[in-house]
């Protein structure tokens, strides 16, 4: 008999609290899986902070904590200094990671800690009820951009990869996209990259994923994953921005 | 032997941190407290230790969250300006129960303030300080020694209690060099901390959190928070008595005020007057029992801060209205022993007079500057 599927061993048997076509699920389960894959269950801590993710301690089966918001890549990077045995991840959102948390993110890739980071930027708050991101996109609709975002009021959607980019301490960065199997794919392998980063090259890995949030963007979830491959792609290509196996490919949409 | 060495107040807390124990430090530049990450930042690392320069207070704090979750002895200091930055951690460790150190080397404030001595961060303090329903273990050193003791003990009991141990100091404990002892007895080893993220291998997966939302779980969980709180006023409140015995001004002062008040007594007992000290260690839990049990035969109880009046508050607390209590406060400098004593001497001749506040201006200051203790009643008033 062959197993075609199951659930990952670092995956806890459980509902979640998820909005029916949200991306947390996928990025979730594409945690689980390369955990199971490198077999560092036993001595892996994750910590997910204030967003819609915070409850992700009760769904992945490994230790982990709930930072303050925005203060995750602080909290990560201590954990890892401490305890430099286990792989140490984060799990964050766009609020997260790059309004309040902007400092810490920079100066924690800046620092070149040794730490594996999971973006998950969706271009809105979900948890607070659909306001704007730093990464909302120009002209998309928040419960504080009611008129939709406008750069000269707003400013411009934040591209995390290409800033991080310009630091000397990162050693991976990626951005993928939740759009379709084949680019989910691609984020599989994503995931399983900034693991060996941290793993067995001590280096500071960032993979950010573009996820759908029908919810609080008020599409049905294909229109939503359209609106991921058609617009957000757009405003932040795909591709690899760092990468210490070689030189920094271009990144393509 | 035990080393006798010449040290600053905050490179003996630093030092202190490290005999206890201390496996990582995250510092932020602010005077006056500066002496304590350069002495950290060149120590740890000699002793295979953590050390960061954190990008802010916030992050230094959430360093700390990040190292006592994953079961390590984990240290911050600042002074008052990034105190109040690190509530948002504070009270984040409080919830989870997280042990933790932090060391406030007060300065002048509000805002930005000046960078000498002041203690007006005492309510911040003893009151949580964060956001929510928490209280953190708060000691008050007044001496170069007390800022290793303490600072040492500290870590003992944060573990113990799992709770956050501030050391409520301020610009000169810190800046200032004394003699100073390191003991030769060992420091207790930490506890065991099966609750830690260490990696789930051969158990179930820990969590450290501070979100409680099942239904009446925030409640329990704070229930079982004060539980502790109610343990650590019954078996960790720590003070320290000179004269108290027969005393009819009792000066209650903490930290570097409480050194002022010390040589007061002193002068005054070799003046025939009786008078006595008080000086909290533990500031939270507050020592109320010793001051009500002086009110039996204390005229007045003399409140000495470098503050308008915050630890006064919790003196009357104790006191319920049983005595007397007057306030000599500077807000942003230290009382001189001369004004110490006259307000002392105010308070016996007028049999309590309630608050004042001499050195409030500089025509006071400047009064109470060269004081003629001599000219004054040599009989302390009767009761």
């Amino acid at each position: 008999m062959k197993i075609l599927y199951e659930r990952p061993e670092a995956l806890q048997p459980c509902l979640t609290h998820y909005c029916a076509g949200c991306g947390h699920g996928i990025v979730h389960r594409l945690i689980a899986e390369a955990i199971d894959e490198l077999g560092i269950q036993g001595r892996a801590v994750g910590a997910a902070p204030v967003g819609c993710a915070v409850l992700a301690h009760q769904y992945l089966k490994v230790d982990m904590c709930e930072p303050a918001h925005g203060r995750t890549a602080a909290v990560v990077a201590a954990i890892k200094r401490v305890r430099p045995e286990c792989v140490v991840f984060s799990y964050q959102g766009d609020g997260d990671l790059a309004a309040i948390g902007m400092a810490e993110t920079v100066h924690a890739a800046n620092r070149a800690e040794p730490i594996t980071v999971f973006f998950v930027n969706n271009a809105v708050y979900g948890m607070t009820g659909g306001q704007m991101a730093p990464t909302t996109l120009l002209g998309q609709h928040t419960t504080t951009t009611p008129l939709g975002r406008e750069a000269g009021y707003h400013g411009h959607p934040i591209r995390v990869c290409e800033l991080l980019a310009t630091l000397d301490g990162p050693a991976y960065l990626e951005r993928v996209a939740l759009s379709s199997p084949a680019r989910i794919r691609q984020a599989q392998r994503a995931v399983r990259k900034a693991f060996i980063t941290q793993i067995e090259h001590n280096g500071y890995s960032l993979v950010e994923f573009l996820s759908p949030c029908p919810t609080y963007w008020h599409m049905a979830p294909t229109e939503a994953i359209r609106f991921v491959e058609e617009q957000m792609t757009r405003v932040f290509p795909l591709g690899v921005f760092r990468d210490w196996e070689g030189p920094r490919p271009e990144p393509q949409t | 032997m035990a080393q006798k060495l010449l040290m600053a107040g905050n490179e003996a807390a630093g030092e202190g941190a490290i005999c206890a124990g201390c496996d990582a430090y995250f510092g932020y530049p602010i005077t006056p407290q500066n002496e304590f990450p350069a002495y950290m930042a060149r120590r740890m690392p000699e002793l295979g230790r953590v050390f960061i320069q954190a990008e802010s207070e916030l992050a230094a704090i959430s360093m700390v969250y990040g190292a006592s979750a994953a079961g390590k002895r984990a240290m911050t200091s600042s002074s008052s300006p990034g105190i109040s930055l690190k509530q948002e951690g504070i009270s984040y460790l409080a919830a989870s129960q997280l042990p933790a150190v932090i060391a406030n080397v007060q300065r002048g404030g509000p805002g930005l303030g000046n960078i000498g001595p002041s203690q007006g961060d005492y309510w911040q303090a003893t009151r949580g300080g964060g956001h929510g329903d928490y209280r953190s273990i708060v000691l008050a050193p007044a001496s170069v020694q007390e800022m290793f003791d303490l600072t040492a003990r500290a870590f003992d009991l944060a573990d113990r209690y799992r709770m956050c141990v501030i050391i409520l100091a301020d610009a000169y404990l810190g800046q200032m060099m004394e003699p100073m002892v390191i003991p030769d007895d060992p420091f207790p080893p930490p506890p065991p901390k099966p609750w830690a993220l260490t990696g789930c291998e051969g158990r179930l997966p820990n969590t450290v959190k501070s979100l409680f939302l099942g239904d009446g779980e925030l409640e329990r969980h704070n229930y079982q928070l004060f539980e502790t709180y109610r343990r650590v006023e019954r078996e960790e409140t720590r003070w320290a008595s000179v004269a108290v015995e027969d005393a009819d001004v009792v000066f209650v002062a903490y930290g570097f005020c409480a050194r002022i008040c010390r040589e007061v007594v002193v002068l005054g007992r070799s003046r025939g007057q009786r008078l006595g000290l008080i000086r909290p260690i533990t500031v939270w839990p507050f020592p109320k029992r010793p001051i009500l049990e002086a009110a039996s035969h204390a005229i007045g109880f003399l409140v000495v801060e470098m503050s308008m009046g915050q630890m006064v508050e919790d003196v009357r607390l104790a006191l319920e209205g049983r005595s007397q209590v007057a306030l000599l406060g500077r807000p942003a400098f230290v009382p001189e022993a001369g004004e110490v004593y006259d307000c002392a001497m105010a308070l016996l001749e007028k049999n309590g007079s309630g608050c004042r506040v001499p050195g409030a201006g500089p025509q006071g200051r400047h009064r109470t500057r060269n004081p003629q203790p001599g000219t004054r009643n040599p009989e302390p008033g009767t009761r």
